[in-house]
């Protein structure tokens, strides 16, 4: 691909980017502290070459998005690049000062980000916003802009091509807009695109659109990238070389190959074996819930978001309900709950039909049946302690109080491997995992028969989620306690899941035991959505796009 | 866990300045050199060392009228204050809390109120009724409940649809519970922002509805009645009129800085402990 003469080029090595002994400093406010430095990224370097792709990986609060962002010379929110040399294209790019960074950004490196929706300005079309880096910096006149930018839209297989740039960012999918923010990126022929968990917001059967997408364009236009997310199935697809990161420190760098299959770092092993959990599947047995054909609408009987389903979850065992995003899993779980009643059909609990409104319902069925929500900080009062917050269901509906109630508290925290001393904290004084385990309690201090679960490990990090796992299959264990267990992550329902069912468009369209579901052979549904989950096996992106059998949403 | 070195000046001043007002306001019966209807001097006379501000248009000390003036002020204002956010606050969490036809009704009619300018009338009510304090309070707090209203009922409805607010009623808690002790801890720190703002607007409304003569009866003294008495001397040179009405302002002033300071701490309050 010809490049304008006037750039500055790479060092004769063949480095585009060489970033030094990198480190990345933030001040912190405590409450009631002084404020205080924080290291970020602490001494970290490495090299990319013209064409290649680097994998940043490593769970939040690793560092990953901030080195990212520093080959451009952005901190983000106050942070403050300390130490080091970014050097791009020869040059060391922190020595530019504003100017330098205003030259380069849009130019030489170009950024994808994780949120498409929240990226583009709403108030204006595709195109402008896709174009605008090329003619700030003057690469192409108006017209060869728009050409070039339909060919990238071409590129990224974005449906209607010549016309898509004339809509605004509310008229396409997520997946699609994801995309034009890819043909964004690459639009002024920058040298390096940093891409910040680009699909990591998306659903897998879209996921795998867009990383497909991604890998071709980064191939045909020869650009280099730094990938970062923190699934490492995904980068395996299109990295070459993967460095893993851990509290802002390097822990391994490799080549794809050998990060995956011959981790040196226990840390990266972790990584790589993090979807392996040994469970047993049990025979289906005694129903304690029984959904039977349950329609169920928004908007006064306007929009069925539920047709006609009908679902069995034996006493102490686990029914995982997958689907991608508007399936109507969550739906399910409302209206199981009580909280949307159903139009049509019956929901029996534990041999007595429920009645449909949550208002109608006597104490001991709402005992019986709690819920654990995706968004652990925002199920729990931020005003209230751990203790008042586990302490409160045991009080509600078993009227214990006072010293009784604590030590039970206290029990609880020490079931969910957190102990004691956590009694007196808020919310916000935990971590993520931490916070999902005191939902977790809260259900249990009710002493249910059945728990909701709505995407429990869908916002953790991958080491996080596989510890919630296996403690919520050892409380089914001890407790014989019943899950639902909804999901759009199958990797998480292959390891948990005694029977599944899959759920398109508000129907059932596959339902049964683990091992029957998972067996060919599969309905079109199915069979897109278990090729699409992301394998550590390189190739397997390839592999999956030709073998499909139904195209995905939006495409 | 309060750091009073991590209180920026400016709200400190405020602080000091409305903690010095209300100390005044306490004691004031203690620390007036004269009573306040007696008539001790001359009319209008200047500033001495028996009557540091001078005199008023009876020949009142000015300094004695100033400070039973802060007294009965900020007495009416924060019991007005407190009945419009008692009010307006439990009806906007309810509201948002039980929805549906209750929360059409009650917004409606509170907007009913809004549309009439509230000097208006608070002037026609409170000359239909009998002229005593405790009447001006109510008028007072109700009028300016339905500010208090609007505001609480936006805040709580954003609240009530928090997953933990869900989680209370999945269990089966009363609205009672669900509104004070899920809502309320939660919308606590934008209310005492809020709070601060309706008293320096309260005393406004006050002094405005006693400038015209609807408001404190004489002869008891408060600012914007002494306003009223003084006004005359303005065109003779006495400042007797500008002393009350600086007394206002500055009190305005130091409740805003207050205000402005808890309303700026509540955007990095993420629950917890917050900093405070």
């Amino acid at each position: 691909m010809p490049r304008q003469a006037k750039r500055p080029q790479g060092s004769e090595s063949g480095a585009l980017l060489d970033i030094r002994n990198l480190r990345i400093e933030a001040t912190v406010y405590p409450p009631g502290e002084d404020p205080r430095d924080i290291v970020i990224v602490d001494d970290v370097s490495l090299t990319l070459t013209k064409g290649k792709v680097l994998g940043l990986i490593g769970e939040s609060g690793a560092g990953k998005s901030t080195i990212g962002l520093s080959s451009m010379g952005y901190g983000r929110g106050g942070v403050r690049i300390t130490g080091g040399q970014v050097i791009l294209n020869g040059r060391d790019i922190l020595k530019g000062g504003q100017k330098g960074f205003r030259q380069l950004r849009g130019r030489e490196v170009c950024y994808v980000a994780q949120s498409a929706a929240a990226a583009f300005n709403p108030a204006h079309r595709l195109m402008r916003q896709v174009i605008e880096a090329s003619l700030k910096h003057g690469v192409f006149s108006r017209a060869e802009a728009e050409k070039r930018a339909i060919a990238l839209f071409k590129e990224l297989s974005l449906p209607d091509p010549e016309h898509i740039g004339d809509r605004y960012p509310h008229q396409v999918s997520g997946g699609q807009l994801q995309r034009v923010m890819t043909a964004m990126a690459l639009c002024s022929k920058p040298d390096l695109i940093v891409f910040d968990e680009p699909t990591t917001a998306l659903d897998v059967t879209t996921q795998i659109d867009v990383l497909a997408a991604i890998k071709k364009a980064i191939r045909d236009t020869g650009v280099a990238a730094l990938y970062i997310t923190h699934d490492l199935a995904v980068v395996a697809q299109v990295a070459d070389d993967i460095m893993v990161l851990r509290h802002g420190k390097k822990v391994e760098k490799g080549d794809t190959r050998q990060i995956i299959k011959e981790p040196r770092e226990q840390y990266t092993g972790a990584l790589v074996s993090v979807h392996e959990i040994p469970h047993e599947e049990h025979k289906p047995a005694e129903p304690i819930l029984s959904v039977k054909n349950v329609t169920a609408a928004y908007g006064g009987g306007q929009v069925k978001v539920l047709k006609n389903v009908s679902v069995d979850l034996s006493a102490g065992q686990t029914l995982a309900v997958v689907g991608e995003s508007g399936s109507g899993k969550s739906t399910l779980a409302r209206a199981i709950t009580g909280l949307l009643p159903p139009m049509e059909g019956s929901i029996v609990f534990d041999g007595r039909p429920l009645p449909p409104r949550l208002g109608d319902r006597k104490k001991n069925d709402l005992r019986e049946l709690q819920m654990i929500y995706q968004m652990a900080d925002v199920a729990m009062n931020p005003r209230q302690t751990v203790g008042t917050i586990i302490g409160r269901p045991i009080q509600f509906y078993f009227g214990l109080k006072g010293r009784k109630r604590d030590e039970m508290v206290r029990e609880l925290l020490d079931k969910i491997e957190m102990g004691s001393g956590f009694f007196d904290r808020y919310p916000a004084e935990l971590s993520g995992g931490q916070k999902q385990r005191v939902c977790i309690a809260r259900a249990l201090a009710a002493k249910p028969k059945l728990i909701i679960c709505d995407e429990v490990t869908s916002a953790l990090d991958p080491l996080v989620a596989n510890g919630i796992l296996k403690l919520l299959l050892n409380l089914q264990q001890e407790e014989n306690v019943a899950y639902l267990f909804i999901t759009h992550d199958l990797a998480t329902v292959k390891s948990i899941a005694d029977s599944i069912a899959v759920m398109y468009r508000g129907s059932v369209v596959r339902y049964g035991p683990r091992s029957e579901v998972l067996t060919p052979p599969f309905d079109a549904y199915t069979d897109l959505l278990l090729s699409s989950v992301p394998e550590m096996e390189i190739g397997w992106l390839e592999k999956a796009i030709s073998g499909r059998r139904m195209e995905s949403a939006g495409n | 866990m309060l750091d009073i070195r991590r209180i920026p000046p400016t709200a400190l001043l405020g602080i000091i300045i409305t903690a010095l007002y209300i100390l005044v306001a306490i004691f004031t019966p203690w620390i007036a050199p004269y009573s306040d209807t007696a008539v001790v001097g001359d009319v209008w006379a200047p500033g001495s060392a028996a009557h540091w501000l001078g005199t008023d248009n009876l020949g009142r000390d000015l300094l004695t009228r100033l400070l039973y003036g802060a007294r009965i002020t900020l007495f009416i204002a924060a019991l007005a204050t407190a009945l419009s956010f008692t009010l307006g606050a439990s009806l906007g969490f309810t509201a948002a809390v039980v929805g549906g036809w209750f929360d059409e009704l009650l917004s409606r009619f509170i907007d009913l109120i809004m549309s009439i300018p509230t000097l208006i009338f608070a002037l026609v009510v409170l000359s239909v009724l009998p002229a005593d304090t405790l009447i001006l309070i109510l008028v007072m707090g109700i009028l300016d409940s339905t500010r208090v209203f609007r505001i609480s009922r936006a805040v709580a409805v954003d609240i009530n649809v928090m997953d933990f607010v869900e989680a209370a009623k999945l269990r089966g808690e009363g609205k009672l519970w669900i509104i004070f002790r899920e809502i309320l801890p939660n919308a606590l720190s934008p209310l005492v922002a809020e709070l601060g703002l309706r008293f320096i607007f309260a005393i406004l409304f006050l002094s405005a509805l006693s400038f015209l003569g609807l408001g404190v009866q004489p002869p008891a003294s408060d600012w914007g009645g002494m306003v009223k008495e003084n006004k005359d001397g303005i065109v003779f040179g006495v400042p007797a009129a500008l002393l009350p009405a600086a007394a206002i302002s500055i009190l305005a002033i130091s409740v805003n800085l207050v205000a402005d300071w808890i309303l700026n701490r509540t955007t990095d309050l993420k629950g917890g402990r917050g900093n405070a």
